[in-house]
Formats: C-alpha cells, sequence, structure tokens
C-alpha cells in the first residue's frame, strides 16, 4: 500500500466521528467607515508606523519625485520592470536597468535601487501587494536591491481592509505581500530594519491629478 | 519527532535546571512580556477579534473533518500548476523523500526557511548523514544554528541568548560555516543583523535548492503561503532552482478566501503586528512555469503524516491540529516563562508543546509522559489562541491518559495503553507542585480556572494518588476558589 493510501485510510478513520462545523462568516469586512481620503491616510499612517518612508505627489510630480529620491539614496542604477509606465522614470539620472529573464542573482545584486507600481495596497494593515504584473516585475527584482521605491495610484488601489483585498487578487500569480521595510526582532526583541530584503521601503502615492 | 530532543530530562529536571538559571530566566521574562503587552493592543484594535477567533476554529474544525477531500484537492491542484506531490507516513520517510529529491539535483548544500515540521522530523541531522549541509537562514534559527543549541521559543527561537552571547557566537562560529563576522563586532542588534545579512547572502545567490516549510494550504487552488518578516524567506522562495516544501497536513485550509481569516488573526497573535513584514503566495511553478525565473523550476510538496491522524484518532486531543503556530500561549504561560522553551523537550515548547509533542509522539517515554503536567492549568493559553485550542481540557485528557492508560492510536492502529509507571508521574506532579507553591500568583490562576472547568476534573488521582483513589472519590472542586471566595467576601485581594 502506498504511503498515501495509508494517510488517507488513517484520516477516514480518524475523522469518522469528528463534528463537522459551520463557518460563521459574521466577521467584519471593513473595520470602521472611511472616506476614500481617510483610506489613503490610514494606509500612509500605518507604512509609517512600519518605517516606511512615505511621499505623495500627483501625475506630474511623480518624475521629479522619483529622481529626487534615488538621488538621495546615491543610487547609480536602478531596476525597471518591462512594463513600468516611461514616463515615470523620464527625468531620472541613475542608469536605468532593465529586468531580464535571464539576469542572475549576482547581478541583481550589483543594482542599487528598484522602482516598481503594485498591485493593491491595504490601508487597515499597510500592506502593499504585489502580483509580478508588468509594472511589478519579477518577485526577485523587489527583493534583492536594497532599495525598494513602490508607486500607489490612490485612491483606487487601496482597499480599506484584507477581506477587501484577497478576492480582487488571482492566486494563480505570484503574491508577495510587503508590510514595511524587511525586518528583524530577533535579538532581545529589538526591532532592526533590513535583515534580507531591501533596507529602505519608500512609498509614492500619487494621486489622481 | 525525533533527534536530538530525544534521552532529554523529563520536564520536572529540564526545568529545574532551568528555572536555577537567571540569565535566562530575565531574558524570557523580558521578551513574553514584551510581545504579550503588544500583542494585547494588537488585538484590541480588531473589534470582530471574537468571530475571527470563531471562525478560524470553525474553519479548521471543518477541514480535520473532511481532512482526506481536502488533501486529494489540493494534491490535483498543485500537480496541475506544475507541483510534485509526495505523502510521508512519518519522519523516516519524509527525510527519505527530501534527502533523494536534493541528490537528484546533484547538490551538497540546501538553504533552509524556518520550518517546525522539518525541525520535528529532524530534517538537517538526516541531511547531514547523507552529506549535505542545510543551512538555516532566520536570523534566530541561524543562532541557534550556530550556537549548537536547540530552539526554546516557536517564533523567536534564540528568545533564550542575549546581544552579548549573539555577538560571542557570531564570532567564533560564522567563519566555520561562511563568511565570517566582520572584525571589529559589536553587540548592537543593528550591527549583530548586518553581519547576519551578509553571511547569509552569499548563500542565497548561489543556492540552487531550498527547504520550507509553510504556514498554510489552499486545497481550491494549491496556493502555498509562508508569512515571515526578514526576507530570507522571500529569498529562499524565489531563487533557487527547486524548491521542496515539508508542511504537516493539518495545514490545510479549503479556500483562497479562508486566508482572510487567518492573515488576520496569525500576525497579531504571534508578533502582535497588525501584519508580519513578508507574506509570500506561490502556486505550483504559477502561470508561467518557471520559464521566466520569476521562482523555482521545480516545486515539491512533501506531505507529512508523522503522528497526526493518530492525534486527530483522539476526540478530545484532535483540537491540538488546529494550531497555527502563532505562539501566543508561550507569552502567557507563568510554567513556560519560569522554565524555558528547553524543558519541554520538543521543537514544540510551552502549552501547545505539553499537548502536541505527547500525542505525536505518544507518552512512552518519561519526557512525554511528564508533559501533560507541565502546566498549571490556569487556562491563558486558551484565552489567547486564535482559534480556540482548550489547552487545560487536553492536558487534563492526556493526564488521566497518562496516570489510568487507555485505548489510543499509534500508526493508525488501536492499541491500549499501560498507565505510565508510578514514579513517572508522581514526580511530575510533585515538581510541578513546587513550581506552583513557590510561585502564588500561578497557584491563584490555577484555582481559579479549576473551578472554571470542574467538569474537566479527573475522577482519580494521577500517580502516587491512584491506588487512594481507586476506592474513594475524589472531593468534588468548589464552584469557587477559597481566594476568590474571600476576596468576595473581604473585599481585599492579596
Ligand atoms: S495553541 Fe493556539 S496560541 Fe498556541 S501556538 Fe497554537 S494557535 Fe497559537
Amino acid at each position: 500500500m502506498s504511503s498515501k493510501d495509508r494517510i488517507l485510510g488513517r484520516i477516514r478513520r480518524a475523522s469518522a466521528n469528528a463534528p463537522d462545523a459551520e463557518i460563521p462568516r459574521d466577521y467584519l469586512q471593513v473595520h470602521g467607515t472611511r472616506t476614500p481620503a481617510e483610506r489613503v491616510d490610514l494606509l500612509a499612517a500605518h507604512l509609517a508606523e512600519y518605517r516606511a518612508l512615505v511621499h505623495r505627489t500627483d501625475g506630474d510630480g511623480l518624475p521629479a519625485l522619483l529622481t529626487r529620491l534615488l538621488a538621495e539614496r546615491g543610487a547609480r542604477t536602478v531596476l525597471v520592470p518591462p512594463g513600468l509606465p516611461p514616463h515615470w522614470l523620464a527625468a531620472a539620472g541613475p542608469v536605468l536597468v532593465p529586468d531580464r529573464a535571464d539576469s542572475t542573482p549576482h547581478e541583481l545584486d550589483l543594482v542599487d535601487s528598484v522602482v516598481t507600481g503594485c498591485a493593491l495596497a491595504v490601508a487597515e494593515t499597510g500592506t502593499i501587494v504585489l502580483d509580478a504584473g508588468p509594472d511589478q516585475g519579477r518577485r526577485r527584482i523587489t527583493l534583492i536591491p536594497d532599495h525598494h521605491i513602490c508607486v500607489i495610484r490612490v485612491p483606487d488601489q487601496v482597499v480599506d481592509s484584507v477581506p477587501q483585498a484577497l478576492p480582487l487578487l488571482d492566486p494563480s500569480r505570484p503574491l508577495t505581500w510587503i508590510s514595511g521595510p524587511s525586518a528583524t526582532s530577533d535579538i532581545e526583541l529589538d526591532r532592526v530594519e533590513g535583515v534580507h530584503g531591501p533596507r529602505t521601503l519608500e512609498v509614492v502615492l500619487v494621486g489622481r491629478e | 519527532m525525533t533527534g536530538t530532543y530525544l534521552g532529554m530530562p523529563a520536564f520536572p529536571e529540564a526545568a529545574r535546571e532551568a528555572v536555577r538559571d537567571e540569565v535566562l530566566r530575565a531574558n524570557l521574562r523580558h521578551a513574553t512580556h514584551t510581545i504579550r503587552d503588544k500583542r494585547a493592543r494588537s488585538v484590541a484594535e480588531l473589534a470582530d477579534w471574537d468571530r475571527l477567533r470563531a471562525a478560524g476554529k470553525a474553519v479548521k474544525d471543518h477541514t480535520l473533518r473532511h481532512l482526506d477531500r481536502y488533501l486529494l484537492q489540493l494534491e490535483e491542484a498543485v500537480t496541475a500548476a506544475g507541483g510534485t506531490v509526495h505523502w510521508a507516513a512519518d519522519a523516516d520517510e519524509a527525510n527519505r523523500i527530501v534527502t533523494d529529491l536534493v541528490r537528484a539535483t546533484g547538490e551538497r548544500e540546501v538553504v533552509k526557511v524556518k520550518s517546525m515540521a522539518t525541525q520535528e522530523i529532524g530534517l538537517n541531522e538526516a541531511l547531514e548523514a547523507a552529506g549535505i549541509a542545510a543551512y538555516e537562514t532566520d536570523l534566530a534559527e541561524l543562532i541557534v544554528q550556530l550556537g549548537h543549541d536547540r530552539p526554546s521559543h516557536i517564533l523567536v527561537p534564540a528568545i533564550h541568548r542575549n546581544r552579548a552571547e549573539i555577538r560571542d557566537i557570531f564570532r567564533t562560529e560564522m567563519g566555520s560555516w561562511g563568511r565570517p563576522a566582520p572584525e571589529p563586532l559589536g553587540d548592537d542588534p543593528r550591527e549583530l543583523a548586518e553581519a547576519a545579512r551578509l553571511h547569509l547572502r552569499e548563500k542565497f545567490l548561489r543556492a540552487r535548492v531550498a527547504v520550507s516549510g509553510a504556514n498554510f494550504m489552499v486545497a481550491e487552488t494549491g496556493t502555498m503561503v509562508v508569512l515571515e518578516s526578514e526576507g530570507n524567506g522571500r529569498m529562499c522562495l524565489t531563487l533557487p532552482e527547486t524548491l521542496i516544501s515539508v508542511v504537516g497536513i493539518e495545514k490545510v485550509v479549503p479556500t483562497f478566501r479562508d486566508l482572510e481569516i487567518f492573515l488576520q488573526t496569525l500576525p497579531r497573535s504571534s508578533t502582535a503586528e497588525r501584519m508580519n513584514p513578508y507574506t509570500t503566495m506561490w502556486t505550483g511553478l504559477g502561470p508561467s512555469r518557471g520559464a521566466d525565473g520569476d521562482g523555482p523550476a521545480a516545486f515539491h510538496l512533501v506531505l507529512l503524516d508523522n503522528g497526526r491522524t493518530d492525534t486527530l484518532a483522539d476526540e478530545t486531543g484532535r483540537q491540538a491540529l488546529r494550531c497555527i503556530r502563532c505562539s501566543a500561549c508561550l507569552n502567557v504561560c507563568p510554567v513556560y516563562e519560569r522554565a524555558g522553551g528547553h524543558a519541554y523537550g520538543s521543537v514544540y515548547p510551552g502549552p501547545i508543546g505539553a499537548i502536541l509533542s505527547p500525542q505525536l509522539r505518544g507518552t512512552g517515554t518519561e519526557i512525554d509522559a511528564s508533559l501533560p503536567y507541565a502546566s498549571t492549568l490556569c487556562g491563558a493559553c486558551y484565552e489567547v489562541c486564535p482559534v480556540a485550542i482548550d489547552i487545560p481540557e487536553v492536558l487534563v485528557h492526556l493526564r488521566e491518559r497518562v496516570a489510568q492508560g487507555g485505548p489510543v492510536t499509534r500508526g493508525g492502529v488501536r492499541v491500549t495503553l499501560r498507565p505510565a509507571d508510578g514514579r513517572t508521574a508522581e514526580r511530575a506532579t510533585m515538581r510541578a507542585a513546587r513550581l506552583l507553591l513557590d510561585h502564588p500568583g500561578a497557584l491563584r490562576a490555577g484555582e481559579r480556572l479549576l473551578a472554571r472547568a470542574r467538569r474537566l476534573a479527573p475522577r482519580r488521582l494521577p500517580g502516587a494518588g491512584r491506588a487512594w483513589t481507586d476506592s474513594r472519590e475524589l472531593p468534588t472542586v468548589p464552584a469557587e476558589s477559597f481566594r476568590d471566595w474571600w476576596a468576595r467576601e473581604r473585599g481585599d485581594t492579596q
């Protein structure tokens, strides 16, 4: 008998008399009511609490802001996902490095910064979700460089809560949920940012105009 | 469960050692109190916490009732998305499967994301025996591994180490595993984290095989979910060409939507955060099948039984399988706080360990027979548990089992246990009692719970008292403890 059959047999014998349970779904879909502006404010506050650096601008101001942020970090090279709107980095100073399928982890490790969009953001938890869409690129490009700038279109890409976020996501895509920069509390529970993922997460909230 | 932990002294002796260790107790007290207080604030933010807790419990119970169906559905979905599913009845089989998979890649080293399941089966030791080096990449696990030590907490495995100890470990040990620690190295957590970053990055960038666990597996979609903070998980789950995940069969949930419950309750219960910094979800090889170099080109899922189906067969004890390993119960436990994680002789320490280990491993050894006594029954663990596992109820049930013997399932077969030899249970009870009498706070809490849980009290005394109660009825537990009555009647507390 295969282990699969053995395990399934044991399960069937063991669970035959187990109680079944209706799953109550009376928990809240949203915690509180907010206007779109309040939702964006809450996202910004929660991101900042986890020591992400939050900036706001509109479509016209975005290229100049990105240039400034990259310059402030001394970035000489910046990774660009294939579908990032070209005008976002039209004013950029650093050398643009397009992400290629065959770039090795070591090559990515030499790049200073990365700029991406996102799939959506969750205000209540201060979370950005990436789904490897064209303006976000492969998972690895937001992981290896030490500086990640993520652009969120507000208020359109912001939802209130986790229960609102899941139905908007496609589980067959690679999903990465990011809440603040990489952090550890393993040493005497002192929070330290930047262990393996980017040490600096900057979030740019771009208004409609 | 195997490996490092066997041959350990039973809980009472191990706890006595630990209680004497002042540094350890100070480290633990600081850590557990900090997390505990933060957690309470974070949970209070959600007005529907009780409803989320009830929903989480129900999802898990429902899944356990139909576990065969959901595992088959999961297998189908993972396979359809390009992954390969393996079934492992016990630790040996799981270790063999993983070793063979690593061998087939021709690699001699693997990077690991922290995983309780692989610790439970002693995978690192099995790989080492096969000539394969397994590198732990979670900072705390790295500290534990470099220190030739064992984890002492589910979430913060190096909770028993302070910064000076960690610096010393890094200085003396890092060099023999890879990139040495930078010199000079201070004991600032920032500096220590940086040393770990440099040491491990070298490994991440060259690793071709990774081993992980998972927090959840979604039957409906085949999606695997890993929650973490540092990014070492993302590194391991993304960069290597082959990914092998070893996951207990109880980690499956039916639908993608069910994650909305646990993504709210798990981070808040464990690290007291609204959300952990990183959550990675992947479904087989994804739509692009790894062709674009985003994620592994081969994915293997090893579904692990190793005593879980035996646990499932126990009507009272099966609720332990609801556990999502948040570790909240450790941080509120007065016994854990004083004894430390190592005293439990298992990868699962604290209250959950006291009910899970003796069920997964049986109560044949002295350590396992003593674990159900490693508690004051104060009930704090039940109060905080995000899936409402009634740990005190299971503890009392297991005590009865140890003392009186009775029917259990072992390897899928019904057997009747003989009562543990009197000395084991007797010593366990006596030590536990002394620990309590030394700590009036814990005793107070214990009495209060006992009053609330009267129906759960055993009808006969375990261990030494057993012969006596064979022919006598135990006095019933009063509805209210004397201390509570005194406080109510006299209006003052002590
Ligand atoms: S038993 Fe409950 S509180 Fe303890 S680790 Fe498991 S889920 Fe968390």
